[in-house]
């Protein structure tokens, strides 16, 4: 299955897609929507947490767009949560169930899950970041017997922005699963934590060196994130994150995603904090 | 590879007359697109050239450099039909020779080659890299002031040549660098094996050269990319990008600048189109932007340490080979007289001259 999708990108051109359909849409909130895609002839994307793909509308153009599900949970589709924020994903919103787009990809590296097994998952997404860690998230919940304890503290800046409301809901009730979450602002129904992810760092109790921390969000979160992770102690090599970068080709050539020598839609966009920590740029 | 060489003392050159280049050209047409230098408005362009009168093979530099020919300003990739989910790759291979390559030139074409095929291989670059052929000639005196390609140690030609010319006189000595090479020899006219004679005439020629091109760094080019690295924090960034304009003229003109963008271009009917790459540029404000807005290289500053840190160093981290060729094209071409030269120069300054000044004494 994967040799078709790797095969499709190598003839006759890496630049073309194969064509998709859109087979559900989910409104999420008012900038984002959930999409369900499917490929050809029941082929497989089969990728890693953390990778993305290219997503094709054609007369639009193409953006990098990071994959939502989760491999372990795949049924031949995948999903998509995109935020209406430029050209692209504004075209994407204006799409039915049923149209075709263009896909490329898996690209990039995903975060390497088997190095986490026998860990304690510290999830941090903020905002959108959930949508990237949704993918992880899901296939650690579904290998629930590889990992430690799962905690997950999710920052939203207003509950009307909080993404994956079912999932938070489903999380929030397990008893393997340590969910905090916290809002900017709150509504007059917010009855939980009001302030920014960091106030949620003092609510958990780590075992440091044992611990995984996987944060995705905006690169303004990041500075903050990350010192709250160090201080936590848990080692640089243990702290994974993923870069945003304007991915244009995907494949290392086009220059866009440079920081520094480093590509970041070939060796990246997941990074452990020890790998870009002497990267100026990076963050 | 037939090179120059003492070795067994073998003449591995051959010897083809001025005279009868107007007839080989004539035959190269009917097979090929024959692209030369040729001059223009003052200056020189790699254009096609139809017979010998359109070629001036002692040309200074050219405003773009061949890479043009191997990743078009603008290509499609390839066409679709938004409605019937079709698409159909574009391919471009027409044979072409590029006649009268610098030696710089081969060096960039050589990181082009490296970059289009390593990874995922580019099949629109490598489809048209497959059916040129390369012609270059020795460089026999500097071209430019700008020009530093005896420190970038670009002054001698790369393996990628199909044939390279040396100018000697009433004659070029060639070196056949491919089959390709041979191919195009086997119909020129006139052409013979080089005697001992020819032997000591390209001796000669290439003795003197050397010393006609001068060093323009103060420093060694072996330590650009620690200068580089210890320069990351220099004030001179925030100074030259007070110069910057941020026009991207720097990175048309380079050699081995490659970075692109991809964008649709859709007919009236708004179902079929094109997806066509066009040349970007890292000194545009947005090159770096993502879609939420914020830009990673924001400042003029900081874009313009991004293009000297990915001459001097980044390229050669990530392919072994250094970006910059020393061709000295981006000086020619800055409206703010930003120069490389220049540029390392004082960079080197900064660091080194300036850390121990001596007083007279030993300390």
């Amino acid at each position: 299955m994967t040799k078709t999708m790797k095969e499709a990108l190598h003839s006759p051109s890496i630049y073309m897609p194969i064509p998709a359909w859109i087979t559900n849409i989910r409104p999420m909130t008012k900038l984002e929507k959930l999409f369900t895609i499917e490929l050809p002839n029941g082929m497989s994307l089969n990728h890693d947490p953390g990778q993305f793909v290219e997503v094709s509308v054609f007369g639009v153009g193409e953006a990098p767009i990071s994959i939502s599900s989760s491999p372990s949970r795949s049924d031949g589709s995948f999903e998509l949560c995109v935020r209406r924020v430029g050209g692209l994903t504004n075209a994407l919103h204006s799409l039915e169930i049923g149209s075709t787009i263009g896909i490329r990809g898996p690209f990039g590296r995903g975060f390497p899950i088997h190095r986490f097994h026998g860990k304690d998952m510290l999830f941090v997404p903020g905002g959108l970041g959930l949508a990237p860690l949704r993918s992880l998230i899901g296939q650690v919940l579904d290998e629930r017997h590889n990992f430690g304890r799962i905690i997950i503290l999710y920052g939203a800046r207003h509950p009307s922005e909080q993404l994956f409301k079912d999932e938070l809901a489903e999380w929030e009730a397990r008893d393997d699963v340590e969910l905090h979450l916290t809002v900017d602002r709150p509504d007059d129904d917010w009855k939980g934590n009001v302030g920014v992810i960091t106030i949620l760092f003092p609510k958990v109790q780590l075992h440091a060196r044992n611990t995984v921390a996987v944060t995705v969000g905006p690169p303004v979160m990041y500075r903050f994130v990350l010192a709250e992770l160090l201080a936590k102690g848990i080692p640089e090599g243990n702290i994974w994150l993923s870069l945003e970068r304007r991915m244009k080709c995907g494949v290392g050539k086009c220059g866009h995603c440079q920081i520094h020598h480093i590509y970041t839609c070939q060796e990246g966009p997941s990074f452990s904090y020890a790998e870009i920590k002497h990267l100026k740029e990076a963050l | 590879m037939n090179r120059r060489g003492y070795g067994e003392f073998e003449m591995t050159f051959k010897i083809i007359p001025k005279s009868v280049l107007a007839e080989w050209f004539d035959a190269l047409n009917r097979d090929y697109r024959v692209l030369g230098p040729k001059p223009k408005a003052g200056q020189f362009i790699f254009d096609e050239i139809q017979t010998i009168e359109d070629v001036d093979l002692e040309y200074p530099t050219t405003i773009l450099p061949p890479k043009k020919v191997l990743l078009p300003t603008k290509e499609v990739l390839f066409s679709f039909d938004a409605n019937e989910s079709q698409f159909e790759p574009q391919i471009e291979a027409v044979p072409v020779i590029i006649l009268g390559i610098h030696t710089c030139d081969m060096h960039a074409i050589a990181l082009l080659d490296h970059v289009f095929s390593s990874g995922y291989p580019d099949q629109h670059y490598l489809a048209r890299r497959t059916k040129t052929t390369l012609i270059s000639i020795e460089c026999l005196k500097p071209c430019s002031e700008h020009a530093f390609c005896k420190d970038t140690g670009t002054l001698s030609v790369t393996e990628e040549f199909d044939l390279h010319l040396t100018d000697l006189g009433e004659d070029y000595a060639v070196d056949i660098g491919s089959e390709k090479g041979e191919l195009i020899m086997a119909n020129a006219p006139g052409v013979r094996e080089a005697e001992i004679d020819d032997y000591q005439r390209l001796e000669t020629v290439m003795s003197q050269k050397w010393a006609r091109f001068p060093y323009r760094l103060n420093f060694d080019v072996s330590e650009l990319p620690s200068l580089l690295s210890v320069s990351y924090d220099s004030i001179l960034w925030k100074i030259l990008g007070t110069k910057c304009m941020g026009c991207g003229s720097c990175t048309v003109v380079c050699p081995t600048c490659y970075c692109f963008d991809v964008v649709d271009e859709i007919d009236f009917s708004l179902e079929t189109g094109e997806r066509i790459r066009v040349w970007d540029s890292c000194q545009l404000n947005m090159f770096a932007t993502v879609a939420d807005g914020h830009n990673f290289r924001e400042s003029h500053g900081a874009r313009v340490r991004h293009r000297f840190f990915r001459k001097g160093k980044y390229l050669a981290s990530a392919y072994g080979q250094r970006g910059c060729v020393g061709c000295g094209r981006c000086a020619q071409a800055c409206l703010a007289h930003i120069t490389p030269i220049e540029t390392f120069n004082e960079l080197y300054r900064r660091q080194f001259l300036t850390v121990y000044e001596p007083r007279g004494t030993m300390p």
